[in-house]
C-alpha cells in the first residue's frame, strides 16, 4: 500500500458540501483533508464525492473518534473501518489525536485530555502500535489543545509525544493552533514549548482559528474553536517552526462558521506565502 | 489516569450538578471553568449532531425547545456508536415518552421518518432492478419471483400523516408552512417509503396494502406469498412498478427448481 507522500503545500479540510465547487472550480491545493467518520456510512454521496476528488487531489484521512487515549482496548470494528477507508482511498497520511473520545459504550465526540504520567505513556504506545500493525501505516499523532492539567502529570507535553515517538515510531502532527491555545490557557511561552517539540517527526502542520472567551476577570482562555481565520500569534508561530524544518504539508482547519470554499483556498494561499517567506527569512539568518 | 477516575470524569461530564473530579489544575485555580468548557464541547457537539440528522424535528418544535429536550437525552442516553450520522437511534422513543411533547403525537413517527432518510442516505450503493427484467418474465414465473430489495429501503409507518408533515415543514418561508399544513388531513395515516435509487433520497407515502406487500417481501416471500401476506385493496401493478422501474428491488431471483420452469 505504498502511496506518495503529502505535498509540502497547503491544503484545506473538506466538507462534503464544498464537493460540488471543488470539483467544478478545480482550485489549484496541495491536498484535502477528510475527517474519516464522515466516510463511514456504506454508501450514498460522501462516496461519490471522495471518489471523484481522490482522482484530483492527494488525500490526508484524519480521524476523531478513535481515542487513543481511552483507558479501554481500542474499538475493533472503528480500527476495521479505518483499514476498509486506507485500502479503499490510498491516503498519503493517516493522523489522530492524542485524547479520549469514548468511556465504555459511549461517544462523546470531544478530544478530552490525558495524564502525561508513564502508565498514560505505555497505553498510548501500545494503542499506536495496534493502529500502526492494523493499518500497516505510519500514524501522524496531533497535540491536543487542552483547558485542564492533570496534578498526577509527570512528564511535559513535549516529552510524552517525544517518547511516543521513540517507542512506536509514529509521525507527528503539529496543530500550530493547539500550541497557542495551550501556551494561553496554561500561561506557558508557545515559542518554548516549540524549542522542545520533536519538529523532526513533524509530517504536518494544522492551522485554524480560536475564539477567545470573555474573561470575567479571569486568566486568558482561548476555545479551540475552529471557526474563524488563523490568528497573527499562529502565523507568527508557524514561521517559527518552517524555519526550523523546511516546507510541510500545512492544512487549514475550519469546521465551523464555515465560509465558502473560495475563502479557504485563500486562507491556504496565505499559507504557502507565510512558509516561503518564513524560508527566506531563515536563509538571509543563515547566509 | 485510572479508570475509576475517567468514570467520575465522564460522569461530571453530563452531570452539570456535580463538581469537577479531583486531580485537576488550572491557572487560578479556575478547574470549574476550564472543565465547563469540556463539558460544553460535549453537549453542544452531540446536540448540534443530533439536530442535524433531524432538522425538520427541529424545525417543528422550535431550536430552544428542541435543544432543551436533545440535551436532557443525551445526557440520559450518550450515543453508543461513534458515527454521528447514527446518532440518535433512541430519539424518536425518548420523544414518544417526553411529556412536554404530548400534545405533539406524530414527533416521534416524524423522527423516525427522519432517522430513515439518513439511513437511506449513507446506505450501501447498488444498481436498481430495471423495468424490462421484470416485463421479460414469463407470466406462469411470476408467483414464484422474489426480490432482493435495494439496501437503502426503509419503511416507516404510522398513524399519522408523517409525510405531509415533513413536506410542508420543507417550506422555506413560514406562511407556506402553515399553507401546506392547512392541507394537511390530520386523520389519515401515511406508512413512508424512503429509498435511494441513485444519490437522492427519496420520500413518498406507500399505496394502499403496500406495506405489508413489500414487509412480506423484504423478509423474503416470493410474489404469490407477499400478496397473500397483503390486505385485499392492495394495487399490485403500482407496487410491481415501485420494485422494478423505482428502484425499490435490486434484483429478482428465479429458483429454477420450481415446476415453473418450462
Amino acid at each position: 500500500m505504498a502511496t506518495a507522500a503529502l505535498p509540502a503545500r497547503a491544503g484545506i479540510g473538506l466538507k462534503l458540501a464544498h464537493a460540488p465547487a471543488l470539483l467544478a472550480e478545480r482550485p489549484d491545493l496541495g491536498f484535502l483533508e477528510v475527517h474519516a467518520e464522515n466516510l463511514m456510512g456504506a454508501g450514498g454521496p460522501p462516496h461519490a464525492w471522495m471518489r471523484a476528488l481522490r482522482e484530483r487531489l492527494p488525500l490526508s484521512l484524519h480521524g476523531v473518534a478513535l481515542s487513543l487515549g481511552a483507558d479501554a482496548p481500542l474499538d475493533r470494528d472503528h480500527l476495521g473501518r479505518l483499514l476498509a477507508l486506507c485500502r479503499r482511498y490510498e491516503p498519503a497520511a493517516f493522523s489522530e489525536h492524542l485524547a479520549w473520545s469514548s468511556h465504555g459504550p459511549f461517544y462523546l465526540n470531544d478530544l478530552l485530555p490525558v495524564a502525561y504520567d508513564e502508565r498514560t505513556l505505555a497505553r498510548v504506545a501500545d494503542h499506536i502500535d495496534q493502529v500502526q500493525t492494523v493499518l500497516g501505516r505510519r500514524l501522524l499523532l496531533e497535540n491536543p489543545s487542552t483547558y485542564l492539567r492533570f496534578q498526577s502529570s509527570t512528564l511535559e507535553e513535549t516529552e510524552f509525544l517525544g517518547e511516543l515517538v521513540r517507542r512506536t515510531g509514529c509521525g507527528l502532527l503539529l496543530d500550530v493552533t493547539n500550541v497557542w491555545v495551550s501556551a494561553t490557557n496554561h500561561g506557558f511561552d508557545g515559542e518554548a514549548y516549540l524549542d522542545r517539540f520533536p519538529l523532526g517527526a513533524v509530517e504536518e502542520i494544522h492551522l485554524a482559528g480560536a475564539a477567545p472567551e470573555a474573561e470575567m476577570g479571569g486568566a486568558p482562555l482561548l476555545i479551540d474553536a475552529h471557526d474563524r481565520p488563523v490568528a497573527d500569534p499562529v502565523w507568527a508561530l508557524y514561521a517559527r517552526v518552517i524555519a526550523r524544518t523546511g516546507p510541510l504539508p500545512t492544512l487549514i482547519e475550519w469546521d465551523n462558521e464555515v465560509p465558502v470554499p473560495a475563502r479557504l483556498v485563500a486562507e491556504a494561499r496565505r499559507a504557502e506565502a507565510a512558509a516561503r517567506a518564513a524560508l527566506v527569512g531563515a536563509n538571509a539568518l543563515a547566509a | 489516569m485510572d479508570a475509576p477516575h475517567r468514570a467520575a470524569f465522564v460522569r461530571a461530564l453530563l452531570d452539570p450538578e456535580l463538581p469537577p473530579p479531583d486531580g485537576l489544575a488550572a491557572p487560578g485555580g479556575e478547574v470549574k471553568r476550564r472543565f465547563a468548557v469540556y463539558r460544553n464541547n460535549v453537549l453542544v457537539s452531540l446536540i448540534d449532531a443530533l439536530a442535524a440528522r433531524f432538522p425538520v424535528t427541529q424545525r417543528l418544535v422550535g431550536e430552544e425547545f428542541f435543544r432543551a429536550a436533545a440535551a436532557l437525552h443525551l445526557r440520559a442516553e450518550p450515543p453508543p456508536s461513534r458515527l454521528l450520522h447514527e446518532i440518535g437511534e433512541g430519539w424518536p422513543a425518548f420523544l414518544e415518552r417526553f411529556e412536554p411533547a404530548a400534545g405533539l403525537p406524530y414527533l416521534a413517527d416524524l423522527a423516525r421518518l427522519e432517522a430513515a432518510r439518513s439511513r437511506a442516505f449513507h446506505a450501501a450503493d447498488a444498481a436498481p432492478l430495471e423495468a424490462a427484467a421484470l416485463a421479460a418474465l414469463e407470466p406462469a414465473r411470476l408467483p414464484d419471483v422474489r426480490f432482493r430489495l435495494h439496501p437503502s429501503v426503509q419503511l416507516v409507518p404510522s398513524r399519522w400523516p408523517i409525510v405531509s408533515l415533513w413536506a410542508a415543514h420543507l417550506e422555506a418561508e413560514p406562511a407556506a408552512v402553515e399553507a401546506a399544513l392547512a392541507r394537511v388531513d390530520p386523520a389519515r395515516g401515511e406508512d413512508a417509503l424512503v429509498w435511494r435509487p441513485g444519490l437522492e433520497v427519496l420520500v413518498r407515502v406507500l399505496p394502499a396494502g403496500a406495506l405489508a406487500f413489500l414487509g412480506a417481501l423484504a423478509g423474503g416471500a416470493s410474489l404469490a406469498e407477499a400478496v397473500a401476506a397483503s390486505p385485499p385493496e392492495l394495487d399490485l401493478a403500482g407496487a410491481l412498478a415501485l420494485l422494478a422501474g423505482q428502484g425499490v428491488a435490486r434484483e429478482l431471483i428465479l429458483d429454477e427448481g420450481t415446476s415453473h420452469d418450462p
